[in-house]
């Protein structure tokens, strides 16, 4: 039976949950890729300082606890903060929680640049099967997806800014 | 004859070690330059360290002395936050006339995760690469006359970063390039990036035909070489040469071959001078020139500590 | 030991003088000497081979291998290069005086031919140091070494830098009539490690450029003319200087030359990804220049085809390419690679051999002494030496099954991926069965 998710439903649900996570001053910063594209709504949405680029990306390609098997990601690094980190309330926008590995690596490389005053996570989807104790602030949606599928975060038409959210589930084949 | 896989590749085509530009697809080099960029913004950041090679041991192996190319390798081993150990050849047990394999062998039993090696023979880091264990990585550093591929990448991170494209460029390199490394690895690099038009610039002695088999066009006019180039790469002119009779004096080089700003004018106006270093100021390059705004070789040094993070990482995350 | 060799193809190359034969014949041999060749009908054999299928020809003549000996007694290396040479067919060999000490003394090579004619696998005929020491300075005893078994001088890889001296050495061996027996490159010119050209510039490896063959070879020949010198020219690399050679032997100048198996198979692009078994001397060249080596060797310019043996230890050739010592075995390969080479310039079988026997017999001349006349043949009354070979078959180089103590070769399956034609299966020396294949385990001849 395929899932139905509505990416534009959730994701009005996500954007009145982080409004209720910014804490003053707070700076809201989205994991690459499909977290960096609902940052980059947020910060439209909810009219945060800064402007239109005001938001933060960040990427887990550097702290990856996988290196050792699948090597270096291709390309280059997106990561890109706008402002400080010390002292600043971070919340980390992601498309889906899954076993928090690339969480801890975000955060790894968040405390690169500076000590944050804390650091809140929202998501789109949880999707269960934590492997590490790490926990979503808010998630607009929960469910629970067999390990051999991947869901994803895609935006119309391919990726450009301002197109519409949907999900894609896709069948693993070996990695 | 058996055609032999590259022993740079694994089977899937993925870097294992780094030997030689030579044989690179162009997929490679490009994924090595576009990762170095990252590395730079790392490099920008108040920690300036990746987790990447935490745990790995690191081994300079450096049969010929460089402090500087050394201390770049031990600098950007540190930002993956590996454990380095510089190896003091001439006083160490090869010296004492223990074989290469068997320097390898005993540092291997070190648990070694990678080998950071410059030596004075043409091929040598590719027979330590046949005989380390699978889970090891070689990195040359500098072979004889062969290559030096961390010096032709960051070269090329270099022209990429002031130039773009390299599709439309004119480059000339200039000096002693039969005994180069630099000068073969920029060459292999720039015919495998592209480069429509490369030019090898020096006298006979220095600069023989038959280096057109290379791909480059071979000048021994150093008017003719410069003429409307976009990058000039001088290389430096070692005293050996001299005693070799190659050369008469380091004077009658500069004569001829020396960049001066006069020389320099031949050059397209926008025209970045390069160089490997060290320098020697007034044999092969006017002090003017290397202290002026034509010169990119300050940037060199910083970009090679990004494109050295960028090849240490690649490799150390591929398996044999 | 009475032994009939049956029903082979017996093959004898000839010389000037008589076609040879190559029909399928019966070969009696009685007290080291071949009684009869034709059908043997009232022979009372001690031993019969049966060579059905297979080629029955001299034993082959190998003007280039080194024994390491004396030098490396303590290792059993005379035991073990002998024991190649019969397992590779050759029933005669020259060796190069450079062993430790120097050949220069006839103490030295009367212990070293006692010793080999004790083991009975291979003749040993030892070129003598031409300068003591090789150093290039003094003359040998020659008149002392030739009687103690030296078939010549030699100066091995060492070339006499003083040209005065090689003026002089080449004077008091024409003498007596002596052959010198020299490598024609130049001392300096020759410095380099790979031969020059585009492979060499690409792998940053000092070159020896074409110049250090050819400079050497015409200082030679003016010696030569001037001393009446014979000299035999030691593995030629170059088209240029096979275009050297041609015309000296036209101009009807007393020189011979050879060839390795190295430089007729393989090219400096074989170097591949600086393979120190392709570390060679003279250097590997280019391919028109083994077109040249190929054409010559088969006109006969080129006298000889020689193994250029070399047992280099494991632990001076796993070393970078510079550093590896120059050299590969190849007594064990002389054969199959003469016939390699044979088909593919579309030879008659028995042209092929001739380079192998006949032809280096006829460089040897006079100083083979009674064996002249019929060593690197096959003929009645004359000395049995003889190499059985199945011709159809092929096989594989594995280097750790090689019988010589040197295992590296270019030639190894790893390298080449390619079987070897031809397979000794018997190798007779006087008479005595020096080697035989062993039976194949299911057993079948």
């Amino acid at each position: 039976m395929m899932l139905q998710l509505d990416a534009e439903a959730l994701y009005t649900e996500l954007r009145e949950g982080v409004r209720g996570l910014l804490k003053p001053d707070a700076v809201l910063v989205g994991i690459w890729s499909g977290g960096a594209w609902l940052a980059e709504r947020l910060q439209r949405d909810l009219g945060l300082p800064g402007g239109d680029k005001g938001y933060g990306v960040i990427s887990s390609t550097l702290h990856r606890d996988d290196f050792g098997s699948r090597g270096l990601a291709a390309g280059n690094d997106p990561t890109r903060l706008p402002f400080a980190i010390d002292g600043r309330h971070v919340v980390l926008v992601d498309d889906v929680l899954y076993t928090g590995r690339t969480i801890r690596a975000v955060v790894n490389e968040l405390f690169d640049f500076g000590r944050p005053a804390s650091v809140t996570l929202a998501v789109l989807v949880d999707r269960g099967g934590r492997e590490l104790p790490i926990a979503a602030a808010y998630a607009a949606a929960k469910l629970a997806l067999p390990a051999t599928q991947r869901l994803s975060l895609a935006r119309a038409p391919d990726g450009e800014p301002g197109g519409a959210f949907s999900f894609t589930v896709t069948n693993k084949t070996t990695e | 004859m058996l055609s032999r896989r590259n022993p740079q590749l694994n089977v899937h085509g993925e870097l294992i070690h780094l030997l030689s530009i030579e044989g690179l697809p162009k997929a490679v080099l490009t994924q090595i330059l576009d990762t170095a960029g990252t590395f730079l913004s790392v490099n920008d950041r108040d920690v300036k360290k990746v987790p990447l090679l935490r745990g790995k041991s690191v081994f300079n192996l450096f049969f010929e002395n460089s402090t500087r190319t050394r201390t770049t390798f031990e600098i950007a081993a540190k930002r993956l936050s590996a454990d380095v150990i510089n190896l003091d050849i001439a006083k160490s047990s090869t010296a004492k006339g223990e074989s290469l394999l068997d320097t390898i062998a005993n540092l291997s039993a070190m648990h070694a995760d990678m080998f950071i090696v410059r030596h004075a023979e043409s091929g040598a880091p590719y027979l330590i690469a046949q005989h380390v264990a699978p889970h090891v990585h070689v990195v040359n550093a500098g072979d004889g006359r062969h290559a030096h591929p961390t010096q032709g990448l960051l070269d090329m991170y270099t022209i990429r970063h002031f130039k773009q494209d390299f599709s439309q460029l004119t480059v000339a390199i200039v000096g002693d390039i039969v005994h180069s490394r630099v000068a073969r690895s920029d060459i292999h690099a720039l015919t495998t990036l592209g480069v429509p038009e490369i030019r090898a610039v020096g006298p006979k002695t220095l600069v023989p035909g038959d280096l057109s088999a290379m791909g480059v066009r071979v000048c021994h006019s150093m008017e003719e070489g410069i003429k409307g180039a976009d990058v000039i790469i001088m290389l430096r002119l070692q005293n050996e040469r001299m005693s070799g009779a190659m050369l008469p004096s380091a004077g009658e080089f500069y004569k001829s071959y020396g960049l001066t700003p006069q020389k320099l004018a031949l050059a397209k106006p926008d025209a970045i001078v390069m160089h490997p270093g060290p320098i020697n100021r007034g044999v092969e390059i006017a002090s003017d020139v290397a202290d002026g705004t034509h010169s990119v070789i300050l940037p060199q040094v910083t970009f090679g500590i990004a494109v050295r993070m960028a090849v240490m990482s690649t490799i150390a995350g591929n398996q044999a | 030991m009475k032994i009939l060799i049956r029903n082979g193809r017996v093959i004898d190359p000839g010389n000037a003088n008589d076609r040879g034969r190559d029909e399928i014949a019966d070969i009696a041999i009685a007290s080291g000497r071949i009684v009869s060749i034709g059908a043997a009908t009232a022979f009372d054999a001690d031993r019969v081979i049966d060579a059905t299928g297979l080629v029955v020809a001299p034993g082959l003549v190998d003007l280039a291998a080194r024994l390491r000996e004396p030098g490396q007694e303590h290792e059993g290396m005379l035991e073990s290069e002998l024991a190649a040479a019969a397992a590779g067919g050759v029933t005669s060999l020259v060796c190069p005086p450079d062993t430790d000490p120097v050949l220069d003394e006839p103490g030295l090579v009367e212990m070293l031919k006692f010793r080999a004619r004790k083991l009975s696998r291979c003749r040993v005929f030892p070129l003598g140091a031409l300068t003591r020491g090789l150093q290039g300075q003094a003359l040998t005893e020659m008149a002392e070494l030739t009687e103690a078994g030296c078939i010549g001088f030699a100066q091995a890889d060492v070339p006499v830098t003083d040209s005065l001296v090689l003026l002089r050495a080449l004077q008091y061996a024409a003498t007596f009539g002596y052959t010198v027996w020299l490598r024609p490159l130049d001392a300096w010119l020759g410095k380099g490690i790979a031969a020059s050209g585009a492979v060499a510039t690409r792998l940053g490896l000092a070159g020896v450029p074409v110049v250090a063959e050819t400079v050497a070879m015409h200082t030679l020949f003016e010696l030569v003319r001037v001393t009446k010198a014979r000299v035999h020219l030691c593995r030629l690399s170059s088209a240029a200087g096979v275009a050297l050679l041609r015309a000296a032997k036209a101009e009807g100048l007393p020189v011979t030359a050879d060839v390795s198996i190295n430089n007729l198979h393989l090219t400096d692009v074989d170097i591949g990804y600086f393979n120190p078994d392709m570390r060679l001397l003279p250097p590997l060249r280019q391919g028109a220049d083994r077109d040249a080596l190929r054409a010559a060797l088969a006109d006969g310019t080129l006298d000889a085809l020689v193994s250029d043996h070399n047992p280099v230890a494991e632990d001076m050739k796993n070393l970078p390419f510079g550093e590896a010592e120059p050299g590969a075995t190849g007594l064990e390969l002389l054969l199959s690679l003469a016939l390699r080479w044979g088909q593919d310039s579309g030879l008659p079988l028995t042209t092929t051999l001739a380079r192998v026997t006949h032809g280096p017999v006829r460089v040897l001349g006079d100083a083979l002494g009674s064996l002249a006349s019929s060593a690197g043949r096959l003929v009645e009354g004359g000395v049995a030496d003889v190499c059985v070979f199945d011709p159809a078959v092929d096989w594989v180089v594995t280097p750790q099954q090689l019988a010589s103590q040197g295992k590296h070769t270019p030639f190894s399956f790893a390298s080449t991926g390619m079987a070897m034609p031809g397979r000794v299966r018997a190798t007779l020396v006087a008479g005595t069965l020096a080697y035989e294949l062993p039976a194949a385990p299911g057993g079948n001849t």
